[in-house]
């Protein structure tokens, strides 16, 4: 535990708020919050919550094609559950508890007092609230709950002309498209404050090159949701003058183009796909040089290669569409544009690689999850550059191999990176560690389901087998394979609730953290745990990119060297 | 432990330490987004150039909105000039001035209004006629809706202004809501050039 103290700005510790007040005073307290450490949290449970939505529907998913010739839900069952998997898994998971941790971290991390704009923080989180409830009310709106509702089943990306009103009746596509437009907004909302509070709000000597890394991924984060969200936004808006309006946008009859909205929708989606990567690398850059006990290997290269990325990912959106029968300038194009992808993370890779050499290596849970989800991008990244070409993806385009490559950046990366970065800041959260056996147990089980599933998933994409297929004859030769990847789930599941328990247990009997736990070196590691309303008292100037290194080290600072 | 150390350096605290306003960067930030948002709609109007398989088409029933064009660019200039007037204290000045711009923005907005009635009434062309319809209500309707919110919040200010709660203490954020106000006339030259010449 780091005691280190110097005389100037130290600062008692006010009790927290006394934990008085009725139940009511609670809640309306939370609800009215615009305090930027309560809406983190609010994100961070509001994702975990549709983590287990959409964990839930996976598992149907999985129990439904474990067997060939399954019936165990019927085909329009089905199609509900693999849209609204994916839906809720980026949009209500991935999306909300990043942004959740850059709430809660970035004010922190430079030092600030609050986001830029605290209002807009309230009202961006409860327009992404309301719309996934929006979202998961056509469960039983539309047309009851007899009927199955209307869930959205014209999977997550929606193509036309499956989303025309012939094709599809009721209001399963409203419900998509306008809560997706409603928590896009949100989205916005967020991504603005977090530029505005990164560019505006540093305390004293918090240069741009002095930032924690994990504050510029997420400004290039923000960054692109700016320019990735709003494509989206406007596409629903053609999508709803369409169905409700009469418009032609997507109505092949009148002249319109289906292939304009798959343009439009992966302008969105493939930046989108770096809107989720980006902040888990944020949280590997603040984790690997902790437990590594050495600084981050390669800063200038690292903020190098992830404003690369940003650039790049805006023009590689229709590898996505190589079977859409492109000219082969066009295809050629967004191979190589794609490929290209490849330098700016490979950089990454080797600096994680060259930060872990030499060092001190501590693999407490955190550093357990980083360290597998180093080994798994490399292999994701590996399938990506074999998709990237397209002749090949000409063979393997929306079969399980797409299935399997994604989820091992999605699960092998983002979640793995999502769960270390729990573990690392539940601390300062909650004041209390978490469990480290159970995080271990949690981890080894995880590590051992993510493989079963997804390393197993590749064979049967190779051996033909169609996403979004409802069954299959057992002829084909998959059952074994899907088997094994049903198998795979039931690990996961039961992983993530050792690790749901974990966080209970732990908010109630874990140990007294202290504000520093990990020995860190960012400032959040400067405050109470948890932080006073404040942040802090002091307003903290920093002439370092690990300030509190140099607290603890008066006689070696870092600011020699930088 | 009670107390806990925050760190301060001594010789970084005299440097000067200035940073951008949060309120121009994120106006700056929620520009980019709506171009993002202007340039799926300029795009889905350029695609769909010449596509349309019935009813009207541009060339035979658009007009070039000259003098309309002419009062929306130069409300630029006039909300300029009232940025200036506020910054040095003239309120009065900026309340003429910016009275001016909110006028500028309701005779843009009258001529879309006449132009809308025009097309509708007359030459039968609404958004489900055909892809010229689709796609030429859609991008000029998101643009007028934008002059629409820019001209509530311009005339919400100005009666700030003529109610005297205006001094030049106000200017920075003045300033952010005129960069709005600046980015909706230049998207009018884009959506200009897209509609009435590349697309006529």
């Amino acid at each position: 535990m780091a005691d280190a103290s110097l005389p100037i700005g130290s600062l008692d510790l006010t009790p927290d708020r006394a934990a008085e007040g009725t139940f009511r005073e609670w809640l309306h307290g939370w609800v009215i919050t615009v305090d930027h450490k309560r809406l983190g949290i609010l994100y961070v449970l509001y994702s975990l919550f549709f983590l287990i939505v959409g964990g839930t529907e996976a598992m149907i998913i999985r129990l439904q094609l474990a067997q060939p010739n399954s019936h165990f839900v019927s085909p329009e069952v089905y199609n509900r559950m693999f849209t609204m998997h994916g839906t809720t898994m980026v949009f209500l998971v991935g999306m909300p508890i990043l942004f959740g941790f850059a709430n809660y971290l970035v004010p922190l991390m430079i030092g600030a007092r609050d986001m830029a704009f605290p209002r807009l923080n309230a009202l961006s989180f409860w327009l992404t609230a309301f719309g996934g409830i929006m979202l998961y009310y056509s469960f039983i709106g539309g047309f009851g709950l007899y009927g199955q509702g209307s869930a959205p089943d014209v999977g997550w990306f929606a193509y036309a002309p499956l989303t025309t009103r012939t094709y599809s009746q009721g209001h399963a596509v409203d419900f998509w498209a306008l809560s997706l437009f409603v928590t896009g907004w949100g989205t916005l909302g967020t991504a603005i404050n977090i530029v505005a509070t990164t560019i505006s709000m540093r305390c004293k000597g918090m240069t741009m090159m002095r930032l924690p890394l994990f504050c510029w991924l997420m400004l290039c984060v923000s960054a692109l949701t700016l320019i990735a969200i709003t494509p989206l936004t406007a596409a629903q808006v053609m999508l709803e003058l369409d169905r409700y309006l009469g418009a032609h946008f997507f109505d092949a009859q009148a002249g319109g183009s289906a292939l304009i909205w798959a343009h439009f929708f992966w302008i969105f989606g493939h930046p989108e796909v770096y809107i989720l990567v980006l902040p888990a690398f944020a949280i590997a850059n603040e984790i690997i040089p902790v437990f590594s006990r050495k600084a981050m290997f390669g800063y200038p290269a690292m903020v190098a290669a992830s404003v690369g990325i940003v650039f790049i990912s805006v023009g590689v959106w229709a590898h996505h569409m190589f079977t859409v029968g492109m000219t082969s300038a066009a295809n050629a194009f967004f191979t190589l544009s794609t490929m290209i992808i490849a330098v700016p993370t490979g950089i990454k890779i080797f600096n994680w690689l060259a930060t872990m050499w030499g060092g001190k290596l501590r693999f407490a849970t955190p550093m357990l999850f980083c360290t597998a989800f180093v080994f798994q991008f490399l292999i994701s990244g590996l399938t990506g550059i074999m998709l990237s070409a397209s002749p090949w993806d000409w063979q393997l385009h929306n079969s399980y191999f797409v299935v399997a490559h994604f989820h091992y950046v999605l699960v092998g990366s983002i979640v793995f990176n999502i769960f270390a970065a729990l573990y690392y800041w539940y601390p300062k959260v909650s004041g209390r560690m978490m469990d480290e056996k159970l995080g271990k147990l949690h981890f080894w089980l995880f590590l051992i389901g993510f493989h079963l599933t997804f390393d197993f998933m590749h064979v049967p994409g190779i051996l033909g087998m169609p996403r979004w297929i409802y069954t299959y004859e057992p002829s084909r030769g998959w059952g074994t394979w899907n088997l094994i990847v049903s198998i795979g789930g039931i690990f996961q599941a039961i992983a993530v609730a050792i690790f749901l328990y974990n966080m209970v247990y732990s908010a109630l009997h874990g140990e007294e953290a202290g504000p520093d736990p990990w020995d860190a070196w960012t400032l959040e590691w400067a405050t109470a745990s948890p932080p006073p309303e404040y942040n802090f008292a002091v307003e903290p100037v920093v002439s370092s990119r690990r300030p509190l290194w140099d607290l603890k080290h008066p006689d070696d600072p870092d600011w020699k060297y930088e | 432990m009670s107390t806990i150390t925050v760190p301060v350096v001594a010789h970084e605290l005299e440097q000067p330490w200035h940073l951008p306003n949060k309120g121009k960067v994120g106006m700056i930030c929620l520009i980019i987004g709506e171009s993002a948002i202007f340039a799926m709609f300029v795009l889905a109007y350029l695609f769909y150039i010449g596509k349309s398989q019935w009813g009207p088409q541009p060339r035979e029933v658009l007009e070039i909105p000259i003098i309309s064009s002419i009062c929306l660019l130069s409300s630029s200039l006039t909300i300029w000039l009232s940025e200036q007037a506020v910054e040095h204290g003239q309120i009065q000045k900026f309340n003429a001035w910016l009275g001016a711009t909110i006028a500028l923005g309701l005779i843009f907005l009258g001529y879309t209004g006449a132009e809308w009635y025009k097309l509708i009434y007359h030459d039968g062309l609404t958004l489900q006629t055909n892809l010229f319809g689709t796609t030429f209500y859609s991008l000029v309707g998101l643009h007028a809706s934008h002059v629409i919110i820019g001209l509530i919040m311009l005339i919400t200010l100005w009666l700030f202004g003529m109610t005297g709660h205006i001094t030049a203490k106000n200017s920075e954020r003045i300033q952010t809501l005129a960069l709005y106000w600046h980015f909706v006339d230049a998207v009018w030259v884009v959506v200009f050039l897209v509609v009435y010449v590349i697309g006529r």
